[in-house]
């Protein structure tokens, strides 16, 4: 079986993001990058599918060059080998150029089953793996908290809120997004670490995957055009004197200046 | 050439693999020590099973050889692995497990037989035997050359007599690498001996309640006619002392590493504290007395790592170290002791309360002048070798 995997290197939840200054993106000066946590859930899916049913786990990334690194956390994991998109023409890419790229990758390889992170956690836009499966005319299921797999059936779980789960009946080949309770991602072993930088790595560009056009911050659809902080939160303000009067004054603000009423 | 004048370098240059492992390591702690902190403290004392765990994930064998079921690996994935170890935030649990890697076993494997090894190194990797060092007497602390446990020969045996204290992993060490007297008075008459712990005669007086580092277990052990084979002498008989003179290098390593990252702990946790308490209606780090007081120690604790840091490069590279790692366990250290006090000062009340991690750390690190080699000794040790 071969299992691919689509991982993506975000910031560091701890690191204190900063717009740069001419709003172009992050400041991305002392940024520690990590591998997308739900990315992790979903390299644990895919090892532990090969554990079971043979085959190979293979990573694949698109992102600058330094998204070798979130690859190589894989493969210290236990994954085989990785394919990382990091040529110019790749860059800039939106949701549905990176998904174009992806799917072609899980094409070249044929891929029979893809695991994602629910969302990558840096613009939580939660579309690739829905697009992906749509460029591949796959099934695909969302948010999976719960993974079964028996010959080309898999059955899974996936919360839809009020405590409930759904339960869904997917035929392989199929795109699952991770998310937390799927399982508690491996720590990367020393000798898997001492491994991983042997393990195979390719490259492809865009001509590679017959993407020319299709990719890249050229063909995008969505545009970022730039990033502002929140604006901080005035803080509360208490009201005073009879509850009476209090609730007319409550009212008159809800009106007057909040403008919700 | 002596550490004042050898070229200067700065390392580490950290690989994607050192990098890797960091992110192995501080999950681990994150994951499996810190939530256990808080009961281990309240309990004084953690399951023997943690020293397998830390066995299987390899922690115990970073630096011993790949034959005997360690990892080989330099000696900055060690770096590493205490920088993140501190996490825990129970620096009783760490010290039992610095003891076990670094303090009681890397003689082993240095001046070992080969039988000595598969018999007591190789277990103490996998964690399945605990391992403690039995220098400290009851009348002997930092006057090493003075210890006065005798091991007296008789045909293919020793006997053994004394009582040592102060032993960390003592109660449930099940081998002690042991300081003992074989000849005359002075530091040429000791030896340092594999102890088995289920040697007849061989009894643990009683747990010492201690200042801090609360989770460990630090006993008082008493030799009364123990009986152990020649084969566990370790190396040459008589040469002790200088064995434990080379051991205590790596100890002292442990010690100034640990005192920095605790440091740098503590550090960031007074930034977080600053920026969210208030007092006379701003952040008290906006108060300028404090910004000043923690950007010294900021200045400081990056001048004691990197001092440390030289120091584990020799040590690395196996050139001469002594004075670079008495100075690091001096500097860092001695620091780690102003550094905690203003710290908890910063805190205010909070720093009083146990809820508080800074409470745990001013009891804890205060152990750090004063165990492996006091500050007052390592003035010595550099003084000596600079010719006073």
């Amino acid at each position: 079986m071969k299992i691919g995997v689509f991982l993506k290197q975000v910031p560091d939840t701890e690191t204190k993001i900063r717009p740069a200054g001419d709003g172009s993106g992050i400041e991305s000066g002392d940024v520690k990058w990590i591998v997308s946590p739900y990315d992790e859930f979903a390299v644990e899916a895919g090892l532990q599918l090969k554990e079971k049913s043979g085959g190979e786990v293979v990573v694949v990334s698109l992102g600058p060059a330094r998204t070798l690194d979130a690859a190589r956390t894989a493969l210290a994991m236990g994954a085989d080998r990785a394919v990382i998109l990091d040529d110019e023409g790749f860059q800039g890419s939106d949701p549905l150029g990176t998904s174009r790229a992806l799917a072609a990758v899980a094409r070249k390889e044929g891929f029979d089953i893809i695991f994602c992170g629910r969302q990558a956690i840096d613009e939580d836009n939660n579309q690739v793996p829905q697009i992906v499966a749509g460029l591949l005319d796959w099934p695909h299921a969302s948010w999976v908290n719960s993974f079964e797999s028996e010959g080309e059936m898999a059955t899974v779980k996936r919360p839809i809120g009020g405590g409930k789960l759904e339960v869904v009946k997917v035929r392989l080949p199929a795109v699952f997004s991770c998310t937390k309770g799927l399982n508690e991602p491996r720590y990367a072993s020393l000798p898997g670490i001492m491994k991983a930088k042997s393990k195979p790595v390719a490259r492809y560009t865009p001509a590679d995957l017959e993407l020319d056009g299709q990719v890249g911050a050229s063909a995008a659809v969505v545009q970022l055009t730039s990033y502002q902080m929140p604006q901080a939160r005035p803080s509360g303000r208490m009201l005073e004197g009879e509850v009476g009067d209090q609730v007319k004054e409550l009212v008159r603000l809800l009106r007057q200046e909040a403008k919700v009423l | 050439m002596d550490a004042a004048t050898k070229t200067a370098s700065l390392p580490p240059e950290w690989t994607d693999e050192h990098t890797m492992f960091r992110k192995t390591a501080r999950d681990f702690v994150e994951k499996e020590l810190a939530p256990q902190a808080e009961e281990w403290e309240a309990n004084k004392g953690f399951s023997n099973d943690m020293f397998k765990r830390l066995g299987e994930m390899g922690f115990l064998g970073l630096g011993h050889p790949e034959e005997y079921g360690g990892l080989g690996l330099d000696y900055w994935f060690t770096v590493i692995w205490l920088e993140e170890l501190v996490r825990s935030r129970s620096a009783g649990f760490n010290m039992a497990m610095t003891v076990q890697s670094d303090m009681a076993t890397p003689v082993i494997a240095d001046i070992g037989t080969e039988e000595q090894k598969q018999e007591f190194l190789a277990p103490a990797i996998t964690g399945e035997k605990i391992a403690a060092l039995g220098i400290s007497e009851p009348a002997v602390g930092s006057d090493v050359a003075n210890l006065q446990t005798t091991a007296r020969r008789d045909g293919d045996d020793y006997i053994i007599n004394g009582a040592k204290t102060f032993i960390t992993n003592g109660s449930r060490a099940d081998f002690i690498t042991l300081g003992v007297r074989t000849g005359d008075a002075g530091f040429g008459g000791i030896s340092l001996m594999l102890f088995p712990t289920d040697t007849k005669g061989f009894s643990v007086g009683r747990l010492l309640e201690k200042v801090g580092n609360h989770s460990s277990d630090t006993a008082e052990l008493a030799f009364d006619n123990c009986r152990i084979p020649a084969r566990y002498m370790l190396g040459q008989e008589n040469m002790g002392f200088y064995y434990i003179m080379q051991n205590f290098q790596g100890e002292r390593l442990v010690a100034a590493l640990m005192a920095v990252a605790g440091m740098q702990m503590l550090w960031d946790d007074a930034m977080d504290y600053g920026n969210e308490r208030e007092a006379f209606g701003r952040p008290i780090l906006k108060f300028q007395v404090w910004r000043h007081k923690l950007v010294e120690h900021l200045t400081a604790i990056e001048a004691a790592r990197r001092l440390t840091y030289y120091a584990c490069d020799l040590f690395e590279r196996e050139e001469p170290c002594v004075e670079a790692i008495s100075m690091a366990k001096l500097y860092a250290c001695d620091l780690a002791q102003k550094v905690v006090y203003d710290i908890q000062q910063f805190f205010g009340g909070y720093g009083y309360i146990e809820e508080y991690h800074v409470a745990r750390a001013f009891r804890d690190l205060r152990l750090l002048t004063i165990g492996g080699g006091t500050a007052e000794i390592m003035k010595e040790i550099i003084g000596k070798g600079r010719g006073m």
